[in-house]
């Protein structure tokens, strides 16, 4: 028994998004047919030659209705899929599984939330009836999960609370300023590092500004197999790996998780470099979009993905390595923090800045240099420290490369 | 001989100073400070705590075969509040658990009763005491609980102090009243009550002294309990027993927390009564109570730990303590609403829930919390077996402090917790000063009411930091 992976075996042939925002004028079901007619559009298709629909969502909608209804898509399977954080990035595994499976020859993959109707700070969690202990996450908000990250990594590595302030505060800096020369973003404006620095605290270290938009949105790809592609466009994105891996929950049981790292994210991204072939990440991949909830995560993301040195990612923060114009640039489209997160869009919202920018197609204000390097990551993470869902993809515009 | 073998008294940590009151509504200063039960305490939930101090070092045969729990503010109606209790300590099903719920002479029925029982029985006495804002009641009201416990005594758990007699006046008459659901009493013109009790008392006492064969001379500790101040202090000054064989009522450090004060100061006369020494319970609560009881040559043998052990800790600001009495609403965080416990998951994680048990993989030794089928270290299935926790004590291995979440004091501490000989557990950290936390820091487990949704109490365990006699961390 094996993970065989399906690298350059189905491409991506046509994308939308949808500015993310507080999109107070728009449903859901508005945010879903732009998306879909704007992939279509995309890939110079129609409705009418998707063959299947994987419709991602955390808390929009149930069922695959939430997707054909407002279409009106008639007698076509639509999955409606969840994994928390991971929901968009879920729907396109399984819009590129049912290709390569040869079930389809073109299949979408949508993800749309709507998060601003609820009328609350933040996330919330599906109600499921329970003993009230909170299970082993407790009743701590997403940003005091998350925040646990950093008195754990300061103690570990010897970094001054102040210091490791500064690196939040840096990334922030950094995903603002990228999400600025972003249209389709939710915060257009560069904010000055010490705006960040001073902004109220939500939990532990991490300030508002530390913090991912909370935002509407939808997103879609166009999935067909790798031989078709030219048929939709002259610059495919060839899928090199899928790799999603759901945490076994041990974190918060187990004395011997530190809380400085995500093991699921690890393992997920080293089964994606395995499938891809690629030995040295972050020589190899021109672009990374990853899951920037809040600053911290992006902090250890950057040495669980191999991007840097076990306790070293903080100081290579600080040297711009990761800035827009660094050696590998993070979440140059601005990330969930200054691009929104709008949960079942998200994974795909990130796929679509990969579309974008390995194929040429951004404005020169915003362009990252490529360095003749061809592939693209997005990694989602749904959950939190000690126990989460991790999904990592990595994609690219030169087949058996 | 049926006696008391053990007893302990549970003081809240928080500190109202009676100054801070006069400070925000004006009026003459009154000195000392009284005890206040946190946010997420109740007379459940500290009737546990108490109960919890004096089972630590009793063994299985001496537990409780009874449980009386007595309190002014039954967290429940209709259903029992005893069980809670009965189910945090982890007693046989076969033990019985009831409530004595309503006045104050509620503690001493169920002192009473324990004392009677025919096996081993514990009285819980639990209170949470406060009146209107500038009232007498709030000003000299405390928050205690007190748990007593009964039993035949063996060589472990020996007889410290016996019942050698009771005695009881009942008389109907408005001294005090409050209907169900209202926040603070009515009271009338405490003169009345002197004028009532103050006859009723001396005459019980006097009748408890005639059953053991004993004078007001005899009497070595003194100890007069209840809310009308006037009368207790009269009758306290008239017995004819030397002033310093009265156990001081320790109004000015915690007030007088109503059903648990009896238990409360016995606690204290117990600390200080030598061998053969003979002490008088006398309690002012419609009508009166007397009981007169003899230390045996035991009573060194466990002492009360002194009530004040880790208390007199953070002194609070008198809004949060009006908004933790319910007596002022604070604008809630933009958050969903918290969700009651669901009754069939509850039931069935009770063991967890309310005693704080583990499993321990029996393959690898594995502490697992909550409990677990598959061992979350060697995968091993169905290889566990109980593991009690409730006293276990840990340290931090990481904490935050988050503002967003749901609490009725934000901000919430959360902390995980790596326990001395194995075992990790995530959950909130109650009686601390959010400034303070640090990885490394120890702390132990305490039995919480985390919040009410849908009237629905939810009992669950917080960390606490380990403190030290005099409420140093």
């Amino acid at each position: 028994m094996a993970s065989n992976g399906i690298r350059d075996r189905v491409a991506i042939v046509g994308m939308s998004c949808t500015a993310f925002g507080e999109r107070w004028d728009r449903s859901a079901d508005d945010l879903l047919v732009e998306a879909v007619h704007g992939a279509t559009e995309s890939a110079s298709t129609n409705l009418d030659d998707i063959d299947a629909f994987w419709l991602g969502t955390y808390l929009s909608g149930v069922s695959g209705m939430t997707l054909s209804r407002p279409l009106r898509i008639r007698d076509k399977p639509v999955t409606r899929v969840e994994n928390m954080c991971v929901t968009g990035s879920e729907s396109l595994r399984g819009a590129c599984y049912a290709v390569a499976s040869g079930a389809y020859d073109v299949a979408m993959a949508v993800g749309v939330e709507k998060l601003k109707d609820s009328g609350y700070s933040g996330l919330t969690r599906a109600s499921i009836p329970g003993d009230g202990t909170g299970g082993t996450l407790g009743t701590t908000t997403a940003p005091a999960n998350f925040s646990l990250l950093g008195p754990a990594y300061a103690a570990k590595y010897g970094v001054h609370p102040r210091e490791l302030k500064e690196v939040f505060t840096r990334i922030a800096w950094k995903n603002h300023a990228n999400g600025a020369r972003n249209p389709r973003a939710q915060f257009r404006t560069p904010v000055a590092a010490s705006t960040i620095a001073r902004s109220p605290l939500v939990a532990g270290q991490l300030g508002v500004f530390d913090c991912s938009g909370v935002s509407d949105g939808a997103a879609a790809a166009i999935v067909v197999r790798a031989e078709d592609a030219h048929r939709y466009t002259d610059r495919p994105l060839y899928v090199k790996a899928l790799s999603c891996v759901s945490g076994d929950a041990t974190g918060n049981v187990d004395p011997s998780y530190d809380f400085t790292t995500f093991p699921e994210v690890e393992a997920s991204a080293r089964e994606a470099y395995r499938q891809a072939g690629v030995h040295d990440p972050r020589a190899e991949i021109a672009m990374a979009e990853v899951h920037d909830c809040f600053t911290v995560t992006e902090l250890v993301l950057m040495e669980d993905l191999g991007f840097a040195e076990r306790g070293t990612a903080w100081k290579q923060v600080l040297a711009g390595t990761f800035d827009l114009t660094g050696e590998l640039p993070v979440n140059p489209d601005g990330g969930l923090k200054a691009f929104g997160h709008p949960v079942g869009a998200s994974g795909l919202r990130m796929l679509f800045e990969c579309w974008l920018q390995l194929r040429d197609d951004v404005p020169a204000d915003r362009r990252i240099a490529q360095h003749g390097r061809t592939l693209g990551l997005t990694h989602n993470l749904g959950g939190g420290p000690g126990e989460c869902v991790s999904f990592v993809s990595l994609v690219g515009t030169e087949p058996n490369d | 001989m049926h006696g008391i073998v053990a007893c302990e008294a549970y003081i809240p940590y928080h500190r109202l100073e009676r100054a801070a009151i006069s400070t925000s509504l004006g009026g003459g200063v009154v000195s000392g400070a009284r005890s206040v039960a946190s946010y997420d305490e109740d007379a459940t939930s500290m009737a546990v705590e108490a109960a919890r101090s004096v089972l630590r070092t009793v063994p299985t045969a001496a537990r409780p075969r009874r449980l009386y729990l007595a309190t002014t503010v039954p967290p429940y109606l209709d259903k029992t509040n005893a069980t809670v209790a009965h189910s945090a300590l982890a007693l046989d099903s076969g033990a019985l658990a009831v409530d004595m719920c309503g006045g104050v002479r509620s503690g001493a029925g169920a002192f009473l009763a324990a004392a009677e029982a025919s096996e081993p029985a514990m009285a819980l006495l639990s209170d949470i005491r406060t009146g209107l804002p500038g009232s007498a009641d709030e000003r000299e009201g405390g928050d205690a609980a007190a748990a007593v416990l009964f039993g035949p005594g063996d060589s472990d758990t020996p007889v410290l102090a016996e019942v050698v007699s009771a005695a009881a006046e009942t008389e109907e008459f408005l001294d005090r009243w409050r209907a169900p659901g209202d926040l603070a009493s009515r009271v009338w013109e405490d003169r009345f009550a002197e004028h009532v009790y103050v006859p009723l008392a001396m005459d019980t006492l006097s009748a408890a002294l005639k059953k053991a064969d004993l004078t007001p001379g005899g009497v070595d500790h003194l100890v007069v309990c209840g809310l009308p101040r006037r009368s207790v202090r009269r009758v306290a000054a008239g017995t004819g027993i030397p002033a310093d064989r009265v156990v001081p009522d320790l109004a000015e450090v915690i007030g007088n927390p109503g059903t648990a004060q009896l238990g409360v100061l016995l606690a204290a006369a117990l600390r200080r009564a030598g061998p053969g020494d003979t002490i008088a319970l006398l309690l002012l609560a419609d009508g009166a109570t007397a009981f007169i009881l003899r230390t045996t040559a035991q009573i060194g043998r466990r002492r009360p730990a002194a009530p004040l052990a880790g208390g007199g800790g953070a002194a609070l600001r008198y809004p949060t303590f009006l908004n933790w009495r319910g007596m002022l609403a604070r604008e809630p965080p933009r958050r969903p609403d918290p969700e009651p416990p669901a009754a069939p998951p509850a039931y069935r994680s009770r063991a967890y829930k309310h005693a704080f048990t583990a499993t321990r993989c029996t393959r690898c030794g594995r502490v697992s919390l909550p409990p677990a089928q598959v061992c979350f270290h060697c995968g091993a299935i169905d290889t566990m077996v109980s593991h009690p926790m409730a006293r276990a004590h840990g340290t931090v291995a990481t904490f935050t402090v988050d503002r967003l979440a749901f609490t009725p004091h934000p901000p919430m501490i959360a902390v995980v917790v790596d326990f001395d000989g194995g075992g990790r557990f995530r959950c909130e950290l109650t009686d601390a000063d959010a400034s303070q936390v640090a990885i490394g820091d120890p702390v132990e487990m305490t039995f919480r009411r985390l919040l009410t949704a849908d009237g629905v109490h939810n009992y669950f365990w917080k960390a606490r930091p380990v403190r030290r006699a005099g409420g140093e961390t």
